[in-house]
């Protein structure tokens, strides 16, 4: 486990809630923010705020240096092996988007395949429907086995050389089901097919190797690994990202403006049309020296051991089910349950007049919940500064909860 | 404490209609329909009415949900049952600025609704307690005059 002294970081957590100290058991939502985040977002608007990239002053150089020192962070942080593959947009829903816009638009084609499956978020789902619409291409989804995890037979049964795209989050934020990318990623390059990775739930929590993916595209936040938000990255291999046209055109990504005609800016700038998201980059850029001083290593093993506990102290319950596979090792930092029959928003809202913070709802997966054949669920997700005693009072809350409904459901 | 508050959400009338609905089911074939879901919570429901000669002769639903908005949907068949469309309509409004916790008219007889006003001081619940209503607002037509 992690230094509980890590908590201390983020003053946010040092409240109370309707009467008792806050446990913020909704970071898969979005994580809160370390003071040194808040901090450099601060300090950049306070002394360093000027835009990029065309100030001949000494601010503008100032504030360029810190965006593109940020997009070096990135580089680093996911192995990239240039800046030149490393675009600042909102979140990861914008970048599958631009994915699914510019190279999707250009590479698949009637009858062509995309690739998705059950688990996936509404924001890895949408871009391709709208995608295999407008195209005339088919969109067909990997089952997923019981426990909520995917198998490769599976996966090689779906690919076929008609499979321009297979798109695939690497944790999933309803089943904390951790994905083989990897192992994936080379059935669909043996198909010609390229590999666009959902990394929304995994660049918080577990070292990111592109590279060593081998993935072609690769789309995170900056709100769920202490980052503000507003701020994402759509990484992408040189060769494809050079090959693709912007889909959002204006100031900023331009090199030569005509009267009808214009050509763009080297990588990485001309996917970033418009002032860029500055002070986000540089907020991103502190919350990755803020994880990386911690240790990826250090944070993927602490929510390993957090939701093993989680599970473990939740299975004292009777009726509670829990979705996703049971063995903590197979699994990050995140438990999604069910009460009973307790409705998980009157569980949540249980929880809440305790001070404990969960999500309910469908959790932005609809299919997956048809999937489950549950109409919604809640869902306790665990950081770096959640602590045994956070899962304590969450297991107390639950029991408070079931009590409280034990005679109406 | 919490409990206190929780309460004055869970009143046991509002247990009372989640555990036996009013109205449960669904009308005939030649009834107004009216499907409505949350789309950030997931709850739905599938309201059926009869509408004759202005008054709303009958209204069941069906739906899934927690407790609030299932209560409030049999509270609401309740309530609308047997009377005129424009009165059903008055109670919507009605219910509506008890959501928003402004001072109500009294002038309508609110029937069990009154149980629901605690919801209210419960932000993130108005959402799963107004869903019956609005279905029946659209249902009766006139949705658009709110």
């Amino acid at each position: 486990m992690l230094s509980k002294d890590i908590r201390n970081h983020f003053p946010i957590l040092d409240q109370e809630i309707n009467g008792h100290p806050l446990v913020y058991l909704d970071s898969a939502a979005t994580s809160q923010k370390p003071r040194q985040v808040i901090e450099a977002i601060s300090d950049y608007y306070s002394f360093g705020n000027s835009n990029v990239h065309r100030g001949v002053h000494t601010l503008g150089n100032r504030a360029t240096e810190g965006y593109e020192g940020a997009r070096e962070k990135v580089r680093k942080f996911i192995n990239a092996k240039s800046t030149e593959e490393v675009i600042f947009m909102r979140g990861t829903t914008t970048a599958l988007n631009t994915v699914a816009q510019s190279y999707g638009r250009a590479n698949v084609g009637e009858g062509d395949e995309i690739i998705i499956t059950y688990m996936e978020h509404h924001s890895n789902i949408i871009p391709w429907q709208q995608l295999a619409k407008e195209k005339g291409a088919v969109l067909k989804y990997v089952d997923l086995e019981e426990d909520g995890t995917l198998s490769l037979e599976k996966v090689r049964e779906v690919i076929t050389d008609r499979t321009k795209i297979v798109s695939i989050m690497y944790v999933s934020n309803v089943l904390g089901t951790m994905n083989p990318i990897k192992e994936i990623t080379e059935i669909a390059h043996a198909h010609g097919a390229v590999m666009v990775v959902d990394g929304a739930q995994a660049a918080p929590h577990l070292k990111i190797d592109v590279q060593k993916l081998d993935c072609d595209f690769f789309a995170f936040s900056g709100h769920k690994m202490c980052g503000p938000t507003g701020i994402g990255v759509l990484y992408g291999k040189k060769d494809l990202l050079d090959k693709m046209e912007p889909v959002e055109f204006g100031g900023e990504m331009i090199d030569f403006v005509g009267l009808y005609e214009s050509t763009w800016k080297e990588l990485p700038w001309k996917f970033e049309g418009g002032t860029p998201i500055i002070a986000g980059a540089i907020g991103l850029g502190a919350a990755i020296d803020f994880l990386e001083e911690i240790g990826l290593d250090n944070i993927e093993r602490h929510e390993h051991e957090l939701a093993g506990y989680a599970m473990e102290r939740m299975s004292e319950i009777d009726g509670l089910t829990i979705y996703g596979p049971l063995d903590p090792g197979k699994r990050a930092g995140l438990v999604t349950f069910n009460l009973d029959d307790v409705h998980p928003h009157d569980v949540a809202t249980v929880l809440d007049m305790h001070g404990i913070a969960v999500r309910a709802g469908h959790h932005c997966a609809q299919p997956l919940m048809k999937w489950l054949d549950v109409s919604a669920t809640a869902r306790a997700s665990f950081y770096i500064y959640n602590t045994e005693a956070d899962v304590d009072r969450f297991v107390d809350g639950l029991r408070i909860a079931k009590e409280y409904f034990a005679d109406v459901y | 404490m919490s409990t206190n508050k929780l309460d004055q959400l869970y009143r046991s009338v509002i247990m009372d209609h989640y555990k036996n609905p009013r109205n449960k089911g669904v009308i005939g074939e030649d009834s107004i329909t009216v499907d409505m879901n949350n789309p950030t919570c997931g709850d739905v429901i599938h309201l059926t009415l009869q509408v004759d000669d202005g008054i709303v002769q009958n209204a069941k639903f069906e739906g899934e949900g927690c407790s609030i908005s299932m209560a409030s949907a049999s509270m609401m068949t309740q309530i609308v049952k047997g009377r005129k469309v424009d009165e059903a309509l008055k109670a919507a409004s009605v219910f509506s600025d008890m959501m928003l916790g402004k001072d109500i008219d009294d002038s309508i007889d609110l029937g069990d609704i009154e149980a629901l006003a605690g919801v209210a001081k419960f932000p993130a619940r108005i959402k799963c307690a107004t869903l019956a209503w609005k279905a029946m607002e659209k249902g009766v037509g006139n949705d658009s005059e709110q």
